[in-house]
């Protein structure tokens, strides 16, 4: 907020010393308003504020949900990297959505790429069908995953909760394919047959290359959805099989297990660092060239 | 262009590459949804009475009523603190709307749950929020277990949605407009009101009608910081599928909520394309970036 503030206010008063943005010139007479720094400021703290305690507040040693914390310790992480329970859920999660991101990302990238080459009605009726459970309420597809999933006998396994992730994850493999595929010339396909490569050749030395980038984003994306996803697996939950969000849920609600706030910082800042990861790859890349 | 009318010749192979995408959300989404019709219309005969009883029970139009009313007060407050954020975001230097746009998707890519809980932790009774209020004199407003603290909560997680769709609207309006009006001697609100508020009404509509729809279906929110005498849709559907196993009663009940929320995307959806903006802007971030 701080570098808000200060960016505000050094811009009116230094000479741009490059004057890239036209905007700079017009700064005089449309200057940004000082009651909407103030707001934009308040509303960024809002945005940040509960992923911002959730880490002083797993170093705390008290034994109930106290902020801001008295004392500090490692026993809730102690507990997380100990306990069977958080552990397997852990792993559960883990293996979940690696398979999740992976049958997304291929079923995913398939899609754009044939949606990319048809026109039509029908074809941008396909697109919203694979988009619409981007606004499809949660708790529904919840509950009739949950009813049909009884009677195939898939609630509780891991081939259930593959299937039920995977497909949360297409939408946002769709997206982020298409988009780079935007940017994709297809008389270099045509070149490359006419080189004598076959389809399936050409896919993968020409096509694959350039949109791996988008394929690499959607696929964090769905793995990162499957990984945080709490509805369906709260209904899909067997006494034998749970994903770690449910076992976080679990804490909040019967236990009170500031284990939580452990499990909490290091799904934050695991996060994070997937997100970050291709950001910082593709900077360098830019760079090079 | 040429290129396009020769791929449409051929279609098949395209059309195959769809089937395996098409398959699992048949699987997951289309047959699971079918089948709750089914089952709530009385399968294999058709009856109505589990719709009627929907609206004669007593209990779930009170509870249809208290979430509409929860889904709009958000929906005003994520709009309220959702637009100015937008505007901001149009009008600083490219570096600062990045910090920005991060600070946006941060709520995004926080764990459901790791936000959830923070929120008990601050909401809770003698906990910093009711502190705060304290201090204010405001002594007895009970944020945890009422739909105050719901509201909170699920303003936060839900304003993304309000400001994305915003952004992408606000960041193509010519600002030379305003500054001619001003020039042609209007006041800053008149310029505001007469200019640029109705080349932004596109925006505003997708993300009130995105952030009023996720807030009819959400479930883990007002689930933990809620309270049951107060519940919401979303925990009503939750109690006939697991406790009550009323799978007719849940399934008419789930599909009421989608058809409305739907019904209202695909209203919103006229208004330029709402639900591949927020996917959009929630993959290709970087772009701005690079």
């Amino acid at each position: 907020m701080t570098a808000l503030d200060e960016h505000e206010t050094a811009n009116p008063a230094t000479p741009a010393p490059a004057p890239r943005r036209p905007s700079r010139r017009d700064r005089g007479i449309d200057p940004i308003p000082w009651w909407l720094i103030v707001i934009g400021a308040v509303v960024a703290l809002y945005f940040i504020l509960p992923t911002l305690i959730v880490i002083p507040l797993s170093f705390s040693s008290a034994s109930a949900f106290q902020f801001p914390p008295q004392d500090f310790s490692l026993r809730w992480y102690e507990n997380f990297f100990t306990d069977p329970i958080w552990l397997s859920s852990l792993g559960n999660s883990f293996l979940v959505a690696t398979l999740a991101a992976i049958i997304a990302t291929v079923v995913g990238t398939a899609a754009a790429v044939g949606l990319d080459r048809l026109t039509g009605r029908l074809a941008a009726f396909a697109r919203t069908l694979l988009m619409i459970s981007l606004v499809t309420p949660a708790i529904v597809v919840a509950v009739a995953v949950y009813i049909a999933f009884l009677q195939w006998h898939l609630t509780g396994s891991v081939f259930g909760y593959v299937i039920a992730h995977a497909a949360l994850g297409v939408p946002f493999v769709l997206v982020s394919v298409t988009a780079a595929l935007g940017g994709f010339d297809p008389k270099l396909l045509r070149a490359s047959a006419s080189l004598g490569a076959s389809p399936i050749r050409s896919f993968i030395t020409v096509t694959m290359p350039l949109i791996s980038r988008g394929v690499l984003t959607g696929a964090i994306f769905a793995f990162v959805t499957s990984f945080d996803e709490v509805v369906i697996a709260l209904f899909l939950r067997s006494p034998t099989f749970q994903t770690l969000p449910v076992q976080m849920y679990n804490s909040v609600t019967f236990e009170l297990d500031p284990t939580i706030s452990a499990s909490s910082s290091l799904v934050v800042v695991a996060v994070t660092i997937i997100f970050l990861v291709p950001l910082l790859i593709g900077s360098r890349r830019t760079k090079k060239r | 262009m040429t290129t396009t009318t020769r791929q449409r010749r051929a279609p098949r192979p395209s059309w195959l590459l769809l089937i395996p995408a098409l398959g699992l959300l048949a699987a997951v989404l289309l047959v699971p949804l079918g089948q709750s019709l089914l089952t709530s219309v009385g399968a294999p005969g058709f009856t109505l009475e589990h719709y009627a009883s929907l609206f004669t029970d007593g209990v779930t139009l009170t509870v249809l009523g208290r979430t509409v009313a929860t889904a709009a007060i958000v929906t005003a407050v994520a709009f309220l603190l959702g637009y100015p954020y937008a505007y901001l975001m149009t009008r600083v230097g490219p570096r600062l709307r990045g910090v920005l746009l991060v600070i946006v998707l941060i709520p995004f890519w926080t764990s459901v749950m790791a936000r959830n809980y923070a929120w008990i932790v601050l909401l809770q009774r003698g906990g910093p929020v009711q502190s705060v209020f304290e201090f204010f004199g405001a002594d007895d407003i009970a944020f945890q277990g009422s739909v105050v603290g719901v509201t909170v909560a699920m303003s936060q997680v839900l304003l993304p949605f309000m400001v994305l769709p915003l952004f992408s609207s606000l960041g193509g309006i010519d600002r030379r407009l305003l500054l001619a009006a001003r020039g042609l001697g209007s006041s800053p609100l008149v310029a505001f009101w007469k200019i640029y508020w109705p080349l932004s009404r596109g925006g505003v509509v997708s993300g009130l009608i995105l952030v009023f729809t996720l807030s009819l279906g959400f479930y883990v929110t007002p689930a933990l910081l809620g309270s049951p005498q107060q519940s919401l849709i979303a925990q009503l559907l939750a109690q006939r599928t697991t406790q009550l196993l009323d799978f007719a009663g849940a399934g008419a009940l789930g599909i009421l909520v989608l058809v409305i929320t739907l019904t209202l995307v695909a209203w919103a959806n006229r208004f330029g394309g709402t639900i591949s903006a927020i996917g959009a802007a929630a993959t290709t971030d970087r772009k701005e970036q690079r």
